[in-house]
């Protein structure tokens, strides 16, 4: 795909310029990245050409409606895509100063689960139901640190004591399905922190559980992240969960990152109109509502062969002729605060085509 | 609002358990047990008023309902709508009267056959009356074909969209198609179980609307369930707070979020995260510690005992009994004895 070379080297000189300006790297830096699956009925664009940056320490949201690409890009990012149908055509993740993309599969396995750990939705399909939790974490720890079996038993132990699992020692001899939905969430947090992973990808880690379960695992992920100094990305579709977790927010729709902000800006002013919508239409406890909830009309697009607009224009209610045959420029709309809408582009960008 | 006393409930609920047996034995099965589902509940549902039923997974939410349709067998207790109760009706009587009483179901794609298209779908409960001859008013091949049209433009389906398989559609439309088959005989009570929780957010608060427009207009009855407190204060008038098989709270919607009086109720709407980082992070949570207790245990204290942050030592061996402490709010917690 020769034009989407190009397109990656233009923009690698635009990233490293902004690099050198801003002086120190990010953890992980994602650019442009652009994951296809092929389909019989043609390709789908699921991540398409998608940047963002993590810092150390730092929680990141992605915000999404199922089939927006959020979870195919954490998976790119562990690089578990399944290849065929699926494929990584382009971008870079850099990590730490290498680009995940290029190491071997020996380089990748001391990556997965030791530098970026991750946690699944579902913890009951994510843990084997056959082996017992102790069996389970001392594999994944002896993978990735020189120790001894007893001293990795130990350290399940430790680890299980610190997501609040009461009587760790008898409960690590139990099997998954021995653990409430809550508990194996703990379960699969722990395992994923054993190996003192820089970055913790939570892909809508408390989408299964109830609410009051939800806080509790919220609250813990934080506290972890905060002593841990572990770096998070939160992929989830609740908005607030976002607001009370994440320092920065990206939203997603259709493959492509509309809006990036600082949380408080996100929510204080929401530009891209999908942003907006979103925000407005969910329910609030804390303000009584009456009549009509405002709603996004339409359904999300398919994904499949989209053509060069902007995804969002058949549900956009601030819709312009250049929105149906041109995606928007990402534009600054305030500090930290990126926007990809046609409404905030200015008329030299609009005449340009 | 004022008049709601005075009008006769629609529904009566009173004392109804749903156990489920637990069998142990190959060839010989006896019952060694019981998962006490829904544990004695009792309310009335007023016409015209929506009651939201919300609770953690396991806490007998659909169970709730399932029994109230008689889906279920319920083990005890009393269902009466329109002066009959379900309990004891004949097979005949129960299908008049669920006839008057429809379900909404919680996953869009589980609940529409996958092998009949949309007509079929939203045709089979008239068909299924018709064969009985037990519609109101007789309707030919014609009428339940204009019914049906009539009911997709209602519910927001074009109905060019007839003769299509459900696969062809999104999770929205598809709830739409069960609402529309949900809505095909006339019922009075529509009972909702969870019909918007596997939605996306942009398409959730569609469903939420259409289901207000149509209260509105065809002046339904309906208990909707949901795990999201914020959409069941959005959408009810009344809310029963559900926990382990008992109703914790019962209260107008508006009292119930300014006002929680239960323990239990308080920590669930401390735990619901808002939308909104500025007041989300100021706020002060009540975390529970712990999980639900299993509910196949007979308890003879307070259902909330072991997570109550405010548990006394008569909770252990004393359950409370539902409190009214003003005119729309009850309350089962010695705290308010």
């Amino acid at each position: 795909m020769p034009s989407t070379r190009r397109a990656k080297t233009s923009y690698r000189r635009a990233t490293v310029e902004k690099n050198t300006k801003k002086g120190s790297a990010p953890l992980l830096d994602v650019r442009n990245l652009q994951t296809y699956f092929k389909t019989d009925e043609g390709i789908v664009k699921a991540v398409d050409g998608i940047s963002f940056t993590l810092g150390e320490g730092e929680t990141l949201g992605i915000v999404g409606e199922s089939g927006s690409g959020k979870s195919v890009t954490n998976l790119s990012i562990m690089r578990l895509i399944q290849s065929p149908p699926g494929k990584i055509v382009g971008g870079e993740i850099m990590f730490e100063g290498k680009d995940i993309l290029l190491l071997s599969e020996k380089e990748l396995r001391h990556v997965r689960g030791n530098e970026i750990s991750m946690i699944f939705q579902d913890p009951m399909t994510s843990l084997n139901p056959f082996l017992r939790i102790s069996t389970q974490m001392v594999e994944t720890i002896l993978l990735h640190q020189k120790m001894s079996k007893k001293e990795a038993l130990q350290k399940s132990i430790d680890m299980l004591k610190l997501v609040g699992i009461p009587a760790a020692e008898e409960r690590v001899h139990n099997y998954p399905h021995q653990f409430s939905g809550g508990m194996r969430q703990r379960v699969m947090i722990a395992m994923a922190l054993s190996c003192e992973a820089k970055v913790l990808i939570a892909d809508e880690p408390t989408t299964a559980l109830d609410v009051t379960i939800q806080a509790q695992i919220l609250e813990l992920i934080n506290e972890l992240a905060k002593k841990l100094n572990t770096a998070v990305i939160l992929i989830t579709h609740d908005l607030g969960v976002v607001a009370g977790m994440c320092d920065t927010v990206c939203v997603m729709y259709a493959g492509k990152i509309v809006e990036k902000a600082k949380t408080e800006d996100l929510y204080a002013s929401p530009s891209h109109p999908y942003t907006f919508g979103l925000i407005q239409s969910v329910p609030r406890l804390d303000k009584a509502q009456d009549g009509k909830l405002y709603s996004i009309e339409g359904q999300p697009p398919n994904v499949i062969d989209l053509p060069e607009c902007c995804p969002f224009h058949p549900r956009c209610n601030k819709k312009m002729d250049i929105c149906t045959y041109k995606y928007p420029p990402v534009k600054k709309v305030g500090e930290n605060h990126e926007v990809a809408c046609w409404l905030y582009a200015d008329e030299k960008e609009k005449s340009s085509t | 609002m004022s008049d709601m006393n005075l009008k006769k409930p629609i529904l009566e609920v009173r004392d109804l358990k749903q156990h489920f047996p637990i069998e142990s034995g190959l060839l010989l099965k006896r019952q060694v047990g019981a998962v006490r589902a829904v544990d004695g509940i009792s309310f009335d549902l007023l016409p015209g008023e929506t009651l939201g039923i919300v609770g953690e997974s396991g806490c007998g939410k659909s169970t709730t309902v399932r029994a109230i349709s008689q889906l279920y067998t319920p083990t005890s207790g009393s269902v009466i709508l329109d002066g009959l109760d379900l309990l004891s009706a004949t097979k005949k009587e129960t299908l008049e009267a669920r006839k008057n009483m429809q379900m909404i179901f919680q996953d869009p794609y589980a609940s529409l056959d996958p092998r009949m298209t949309v007509r079929t779908i939203i045709a089979e409960p008239l068909e299924i009356y018709k064969r009985r001859g037990m519609l109101d008013t007789q309707m030919s091949r014609n009428d339940i074909e204009n019914r049906v049209e009539e009911l997709m433009e209602r519910v927001g389906l074009n109905r060019a969209f007839k003769n299509r398989y459900p696969h062809e559609f999104s999770g929205g439309q598809r709830q739409r198609i069960g609402i529309a088959r949900a809505l095909a005989l006339n019922p009075k009570i529509i009972l909702a179980d969870e019909p918007v929780s596997a939605l996306d957010v942009s398409i959730q608060s569609q469903i939420l609307n259409l289901l207000h427009e149509l209260q509105k207009e065809l002046g339904l009855t309906y208990i909707f369930i949901a795990h999201d407190l914020a959409v069941i204060e959005y959408i009810s008038t009344r809310v029963a707070v559900m926990y382990l098989g008992k109703i914790m709270e019962l209260s107008r919607a508006a009292d119930l979020y300014k006002n929680p009086l239960h323990p239990y109720t308080k920590a669930l709407l401390s735990a619901a995260p808002i939308p909104d980082p500025v007041i989300e992070r100021k706020r002060q949570r009540i975390i529970l510690t712990g999980d639900v207790p299993s509910p196949n245990v007979e308890r003879h204290g307070c259902y909330f005992y072991d997570r109550c942050p405010s548990r006394m030592a008569k909770c252990k061996e004393n359950i409370p009994q539902m409190k009214r402490v003003d005119e729309h709010h009850e309350v089962a917690c010695f705290l308010y004895e």
